[in-house]
């Protein structure tokens, strides 16, 4: 934030306690700068002959906008009480307009640097994406039968976590509660977290947190994809196969 | 006589060679090109390697809605996102290309769906690469976006100024996957029937209006023929056109947010 100078609050404070003095006084006789625009105080044109004033406005270094005006054919003069021809009409902040950069980032184009990556990452993708759609067939089991319940029947694999909690836990916590807090915990995360750190040494319990977090979900997903069998029963995928027990 | 022939012969063809020579110019001065490629376009203009040239790629371009003319150096290290942002996005337009691929060939009642999803298998051109395709990319795009949201959170990404896009971030994580679960019911085989009742019912449970939520899922008590034309319409329509605009918000906020975040 810029200071204003003291000089000219000083200035400005007189102008103002002239004005009003003025206005207080005889009221036909203000003349303020005419056609100023963003001028503070209401201007009234001087009545008087053909040639009003010709005002013309210059910005000053320091940001306040003066008024020069040169009187008419007539009119009285707008001068101030210390025969100033100018008053301090706003004071711009610096960092109101302009964003001053303390520090330079350094900047690549993001044609060809970025553009090329993505390019190149999404062909990878579509390749890989054909070569293995063209060798791993979906799954297409028989036709939906409501009388007929697979043993074991399983949830898609990203719920199977939740499914496993269901062998430890009432439904309504395995299946609302501690997933409900996992998803609101996860999405207030911004604003619980007040470390203001970037830096791994500075976070190692956020980071310690969320890896167990992760580690937990992806443990339940995995016993509940590949150590689950017949009636969600613990078994060895090694000894029985995963074929019967999971399907993408 | 023919010699002036011949010479006459010469100029035409040497007349229609400069014809087609100014062709590309003239095309490009044509009002339909102008009004397709902005003033400053490099297909307007042509593109020889300049930093003017590299911003006016950007800035004259739709790109411009989803990039910067300049990132952070860092930015573009795949080292530091591992593209899975935007390799989610792309799987996402990877499946809204085959799927709508697979509903021109597909009706969503129990009576046909499941001999629907044989038929395109066995008697559709590419029909049954198309629906590896959207099945494996679905499974990919549930992964990358987990992944995603680890990079984030590791990289404290997560915090002031971002911790909105954050929460817009974890709304996208949360629609992935019930787009994911969607889309699980409607090959209306033993698999999706079965995976569905098992996560349906353990939404039942969820207190006070847990069974109207999942009544009005279902369109019953049990998964039937009206579960598949809701879950169709939720799948193909109505999530997708919801996650639309969540990623609009937040691919909008990456670049108000300042970009990338880091260097760490």
């Amino acid at each position: 934030m810029t200071e204003v100078p003291e000089h000219l609050l000083k200035r400005a404070a007189e102008r103002r306690a002239a004005l009003s003095g003025e206005k207080g006084g005889d009221g036909g006789g203000e003349a303020p700068p005419p056609d100023q625009p963003g001028g503070g105080e209401p201007a009234q044109e001087p009545a008087g002959g053909g040639g009003g004033p010709a005002p013309a406005r210059a910005a000053t270094a320091t940001a306040t906008a003066t008024a020069q005006v040169t009187a008419g054919a007539g009119a009285a003069a707008p001068v101030g009480p210390a025969g100033h021809t100018q008053r301090l009409l706003t004071v711009v902040k610096a960092g109101s307009i302009q964003d001053v950069k303390a520090t330079p980032v350094d900047k690549v184009h993001v044609w060809p640097h970025l553009l090329v990556g993505e390019f190149v990452a999404s062909l990878a993708m579509t390749a890989f994406l054909l070569v293995f759609s063209a060798f791993v067939n979906a799954p297409l089991l028989g036709t939906a039968n409501p009388n007929l319940t697979p043993n074991p029947s399983k949830a898609p694999w990203y719920f199977l976590g939740l499914q496993e909690l269901l062998t430890m836990f009432h439904p309504m916590v395995a299946g609302v509660t501690i997933p409900g807090m996992g998803i609101f915990g996860l999405m207030f995360a911004g604003y619980i977290d007040k470390n203001p750190s970037h830096k791994p040494e500075d976070r190692k319990f956020a980071i310690a947190l969320f890896t167990l977090f992760m580690m937990f979900w992806a443990t339940l997903v995995i016993v509940g994809s590949f150590f689950r069998g017949e009636g969600f029963n613990f078994i060895f995928p090694w000894r029985q196969g995963v074929h019967e027990i999971f399907d993408l | 006589m023919a010699r002036r022939i011949g010479a006459g012969r010469g100029q035409l063809l040497q007349e229609r060679l400069r014809r087609f020579q100014e062709l590309p110019q003239r095309i490009q001065g044509s009002q339909v090109w102008t009004s397709i490629f902005r003033p400053g376009s490099i297909f307007r203009k042509g593109y020889t390697d300049s930093p003017r040239n590299r911003s006016y790629v950007i800035m004259n371009s739709v790109l411009y809605h989803l990039h910067p003319v300049k990132v952070k150096r860092h930015a573009v290290k795949v080292s530091y996102t591992l593209c899975l942002g935007g390799l989610s996005f792309f799987l996402f337009i990877i499946l809204t290309v085959t799927g709508i691929f697979l509903m021109f060939f597909y009706r969503p009642t129990s009576a046909q769906a499941w001999n629907d999803i044989k038929t395109l298998q066995t008697s559709v051109t590419f029909g049954l690469l198309v629906r590896n395709m959207h099945r494996w990319a679905a499974h990919l795009m549930v992964l990358s976006v987990f992944l995603h949201m680890a990079r984030v959170f590791y990289h404290g990404a997560y915090k002031p100024p971002r911790e909105f896009n954050w929460v817009i971030g974890v709304i996208l994580l949360t629609l992935t996957l019930l787009l994911s679960f969607t889309g699980y019911l409607l090959p209306w085989d033993q698999l999706a029937l079965w995976a569905v009742t098992v996560g349906t019912n353990m939404m039942g449970y969820t207190p006070v209006f847990g069974q109207q939520v999942r009544f009005a899922l279902l369109g019953g008590v049990e998964i039937g023929t009206e579960t598949l034309l809701r879950w169709y319409v939720l799948h193909v329509l109505m999530l997708p056109f919801v996650i639309v605009i969540f990623m609009a918000i937040h691919f909008w906020r990456v670049r108000k947010d300042g970009g990338v975040s880091g260097p760490l």
